[in-house]
This record gives C-alpha cells, structure tokens and sequence, in this order.
C-alpha cells in the first residue's frame, strides 16, 4: 500500500518530464527556421568568402594600429614634399595633396565608415520595422496617422534633408551623422515592411492559424514577420552599404564628417580636383568604400537566400 | 475610387503644413543674421536693415513668418530673395534642368531595372541571372560621385561620345550622361527587387495553378506573376522620385548643371532662407503627389487591398 502512495507521484513526475519534454520539441520545431537558416548559411562558400572579407573590415575598425605601423594623428605624418607622389615601397597608397599617406589613412578611415553604416541600419529598421509592421496590421487611423507622420519625415530626401539639418547643427563626427541619417532614413523601411504585411495579412495562413486561436503579437512575429523579412533583409542589408556610401556622398559635398576626424568621402572629395593627373589619391579611398559597401551587399544576397522560407 | 482620391487629397494637406513646418522651423533656426549677410564683411546701416527686417517680417514671431510664408504658396508665390528676386523666377529658370534630368533617370531606371529583373528572374541561377547580379553588385558598390568622375572622364574626356558638363547641347545629349549616373543606383535596386519578388511570385500556388490551368507563360509572368511581384517595387519608385530629386544635388554638381540641386546647396550655404525654403517645397509637393500615385496604383495592382 505504501509502495503505491510513493509511486504514484514518482509516475506523475515522469508524465511531467515527458511533457516538458514534448514542449521543449515543440519549442525547437517553432525556431528551426532561424536554425535552418543559420545551418544553411554556414554551408555557402560565398558566405565564408564575405564572412571572412567583413571580418577583415571590422578588425581594422576595432585595431587600425595591427595594420599600419604609421599613425595618422602622429606629429610628422604628412610631409609636404611627398604631396601627390604615386604609390612607392613602403607607401603602397601614395600621398594625398598634404603629403600624408594614403595606406594609413584608408586604413583609419575604415572605423568611421563602419560605424556610420551599421548604426544608421540598426536604428532606420528597428524604428521604420516595428512602425511598418504595425500600421500594416493594425490599418485604420494608426495607418493613416503613421503614412501621414512617415511621409513628413520622407519627403525630406536623404541628401537634402541631410544638407539643410546639417548645415544647422553642423554634422561634423560620426554619431552626428549617423543620427541624421536614421531620421531620414527610417521611411523607406517603414513603406516596404508595411506595403509587405498588407500584401500578406489577407493570406489564408494567417487566417488559419486566426481561427486557431493565435494572439496577433503571436500572428504578428510568428506568422506574417517571417514572410515579409526577405525583402526587409534585401532592402536593409543593401542599405547598409548605401549608407556608408551617402556619408561619403555627404562628407564628399562637405557637410558630413570633416576634418580632423578620418572620411573615404572626405579624401575621395579632396582628391577629386586632381583627378586627371593623380588618380591614385582618389582610386584607394574609392576601392576601400566601393569593397565594404560589396561586401555587406553580398552579405545580404546569402543571409536572404538562406533566410527566407519561401526561397527553399 | 473617386471618394478614395478625395480623401486621400485631403489627408495630403496636413502632411503639407507639417513637413514645411518642419523645414522652415529647421531653416529659421540657421546660424546668422541675413540681413548683415548681405552687407559682407561691414557694419550693416541700422536703418536699412530696419526697413529689411520691417519688409521680410523678420521683427514677427515665427508662427506669424509661417503664415507668411505657407499663405504665399498656397496662391502660388513662393516668396523673394533678400536681394528681392522672386523664388518663382528662380524656380522657372532651373527648374526645367532638374525635371529634365530626373524624369530622364526615372525612365531608364524603371525600364532597364524591371527589364533586368525580370530576365534574371526567369533565367535565375544561368548565365544572364549572374551578369545582372554581377552588374547590380558593381553599381551599387561603387559611389555615384566617382562613378560620375570616371564617367565624364572616359566618355567625355577621352571618347568625346558626350559633353563634359554644362547643358549647352540640350536634352538628350547633355543630360544622358548624368541621367545614367542618377540612375545607377536605383536602377540596380529595382532590377534587384524586382528579381526577389518574381522569384518568389513563380513558387507561389496561384502560378502553378494558372499554368495547370494551361495558360500560356507569357499570361501567367506578365499578368499572374509581376502582378503580385510589382508592388513592392511600385513602393520603390514612389520612394525613389523624392530621392533622385536629392541625389540630382551630387549629379549636378560634378557635370556642373544650372538645376534646382546646384541653387541648394548654394542658397544654404548662402543662408538664403527663403530660396531653401521655396525649392524644398516644391520638392516636397512633387513627391506627396508621387506618393498619391503610388497609393493609387496599390489599389490597381492588389485588389485584396480595400479600400472604405
């Protein structure tokens, strides 16, 4: 008898176990879409190829002092009778107009283009993401209030809201600009997401898993995020590089990040003049813009055609 | 779809009073005085710039100023110079270089970039799918200044096949050049689109149910499938008019073209208030009433998308 009273919890708990167990499953089938994807992912070789190319690029943001000896902010850096010489040993890049070498200062300039991109796309989807997403779903007057207060801030072009904000409050350093950027920039996200989640909140499988019972946070980022995130990731990845490369297009109309702080658009701008006769000074700092902004743009092709549920 | 305009013309007055609020808030708060901006480097004479000041409603709160301003517009006058020349000349003598430039650089992104698209869609993982994402890829990555230098160079320079800058040759030979430069970066965007969003049209049922159906495949991509797959990329060119309006400030200024991008960045720098003002404007006009169309052209190509 006694036996039977002690076994009785002990069969409960293992029923407990099992189901715990059961929902652990369910757990891991419901993020296999990430796992999949991350599993996929790793598997492409042109991943491994802008994987290591994006490793590279951050190593010289973090540590631009592994791969130059020179520094640019050192006393002596720029000689001006080295102004305009072409590429030699030991000066792989050449000399700007100021005499100052090209290799180093490419290599200092990488943190700042860097910077600038990444946090202007973090901020610009997280806001234009979450905001699209909602007026999508929730459509009614928290659409039109939000398309309303979106095209406020979009009908400001990057480059001339860019101009006039700058002007005022002087960009001058990365955060400055990265700021600006994001507030003009956050539209485009917003259109696309929304435009995506109108075009897939009607499906039947958001009518179903409705019917179902789902909550709509859980619709929301179980059901219609997953389908609208191919072309949010296309647009965002690919934004990335374009917003390294409009601080440049920023830098280079001279009202973006200036002097003495680092820019490929600042040196491409200054090198622009001289252009006929020493197309070395503009060609570097362009090559190194034009590679990272390849970079993460092919970085956004692989983690798209990995990610997304309706390409496999 | 009539009362849908209407409606959707109403709801655009807001957004009007509220962006060019914005901008004017953004211009008012400029550093330094125009007044003694226009005498230079001397003391500017009290009682002239009295007058200026008293003629320009400068002395006024900034509510008033706006009220100026955004009644002038309304009837069609954007207001004058402080060297009392009218914005509305300006916009006259400039403003048909920019169009001309933007509408040129609209139409070759829309039609090269959806035509790229759709062929390397349909052909995805062959020979021209690659060259179209090869060439995308060398578009996007490199910047629309040096792409413009190298340009002008190589055409203009060494082949003569183009004017260098300027627009003395007229449209189209002095605005092909930078239209294509305009152009590039959008276009590679859209061809880009496009080809995700009709690859993912092709996988979807109601193709394979059309094609089941025994459609022919022209019906079934042209009718079926970029249907669907033209929505987002409506949304992108929409979006991308007020853009190349901005983007035509860069493009302007390396072929060195008298447009409505080259009076801005001067004017700023000048702090002209009014001149930014006025030309921000009417950017701003243009791209709401692209956004109408955009909306519009929602409602023809999905017709889940209702409308009350």
């Amino acid at each position: 008898m006694s036996e039977k009273t002690i076994e009785r919890p002990t069969t409960d708990e293992a029923a407990l176990a099992k189901e715990i167990e059961a929902e652990e499953k369910a757990a891991a089938r419901q993020a296999s879409l990430l796992k999949d994807g991350w599993a996929d992912l790793r598997k492409r070789p042109m991943f491994i190829v802008t994987g290591f190319v994006i490793v590279v690029l951050l190593a010289l943001a973090i540590a631009p002092s592994l791969f130059t000896a020179r520094s640019p902010f050192s006393d002596g850096f720029c000689q001006l009778q080295n102004s305009m010489n072409g590429p030699s040993s030991g000066h792989l890049f050449g000399f700007d107009v100021q005499g100052c070498d090209i290799y180093t200062r490419t290599v200092y300039g990488t943190r700042n283009s860097i910077v600038v991109g990444v946090l202007t796309t973090i901020v610009t989807t997280l806001i234009g993401g979450l905001l699209g997403m909602l007026a999508g779903l929730v459509g009614g007057w928290v659409d039109a209030v939000l398309s309303r207060i979106t095209e406020v801030f979009s009908a400001l072009p990057l480059i001339v809201g860019g101009l006039l904000i700058m002007s005022i409050w002087g960009g001058g350093d990365v955060w400055s600009v990265a700021f600006i950027m994001a507030i003009l920039g956050w539209p485009q996200v917003f259109r696309i997401m929304r435009g995506e989640v109108i075009a897939n909140k009607y499906n039947d499988y958001v009518m179903a898993a409705r019917a179902l019972g789902a909550g709509s946070g859980r619709i929301a980022f179980r059901h219609i995020l997953p389908n609208t995130l191919a072309p949010v990731i296309v647009i965002t990845t690919m934004n990335l590089g374009v917003y390294i490369a409009a601080e440049a297009a920023l830098s280079y109309l001279g009202i973006g990040i200036q002097y003495p702080n680092i820019s490929w658009g600042l040196m491409i701008s200054d090198a622009q003049d001289r252009f006929l006769t020493s197309p070395h000074a503009l060609l570097f700092p362009a090559g190194a813009l034009s590679l990272t902004v390849l970079a993460f743009i092919m970085l956004g092709d692989v983690v798209r055609d990995a990610f997304d549920p309706k390409t496999r | 779809m009539g009362r849908y305009v209407v409606r959707r013309l109403l709801q655009v007055i807001p957004v009007v009073i509220g962006v060019t609020f914005i901008i004017f808030c953004l211009v008012f708060a400029l550093p330094g005085d125009p007044i003694q901006a226009l005498a230079g480097d001397k003391r500017a004479d009290p009682n002239i710039a009295a007058i200026l000041r008293d003629h320009y409603h400068l002395n006024e709160p900034l509510y008033q100023q706006y009220w100026h301003y955004i009644s002038g517009v309304f009837t069609g006058d954007l207001g004058e110079t402080y060297n009392g020349r009218s914005i509305s000349d300006i916009v006259a003598q400039r403003f048909p270089v920019t169009l001309k430039l933007g509408l040129t650089s609209f139409a070759i992104e829309a039609v090269i970039g959806i035509l790229a698209g759709i062929m390397s869609a349909l052909k995805k993982g062959k020979f021209i799918d690659n060259v179209v994402l090869v060439a995308t890829l060398v578009l996007i990555s490199i910047p629309v200044f040096v792409l413009g230098s190298v340009l002008q160079l190589e055409a203009g320079v060494n082949l003569k096949i183009t004017p260098v800058a300027g627009i003395e040759k007229g449209w189209p030979q002095s605005y092909i050049l930078p239209a294509i430069v305009l152009a590039s970066t959008s276009m590679a965007y859209i061809a880009r689109l496009v080809r995700t969003s009709l690859t993912e049209s092709i996988r979807a049922d109601y193709v394979r149910t059309a094609v089941a159906k025994g459609l022919p495949r022209r019906r079934v991509i042209g009718l079926h499938a970029m249907r669907n797959s033209l929505i987002p990329v409506v949304t992108f060119l929409g979006f991308d008019l007020g853009a190349l309006m901005g983007g035509a400030i860069i493009t302007e200024r390396v072929f060195n073209m008298p447009g409505i991008g080259g009076q801005l960045a001067q004017s700023v720098y000048l702090r002209e208030r009014p001149v930014v003002v006025g030309l921000v404007t009417l950017l701003v006009l243009i791209y709401l009433a692209a956004n109408l169309v955009v909306d519009l052209m929602y409602a023809v190509l999905d017709p889940r998308i209702r409308y009350e």
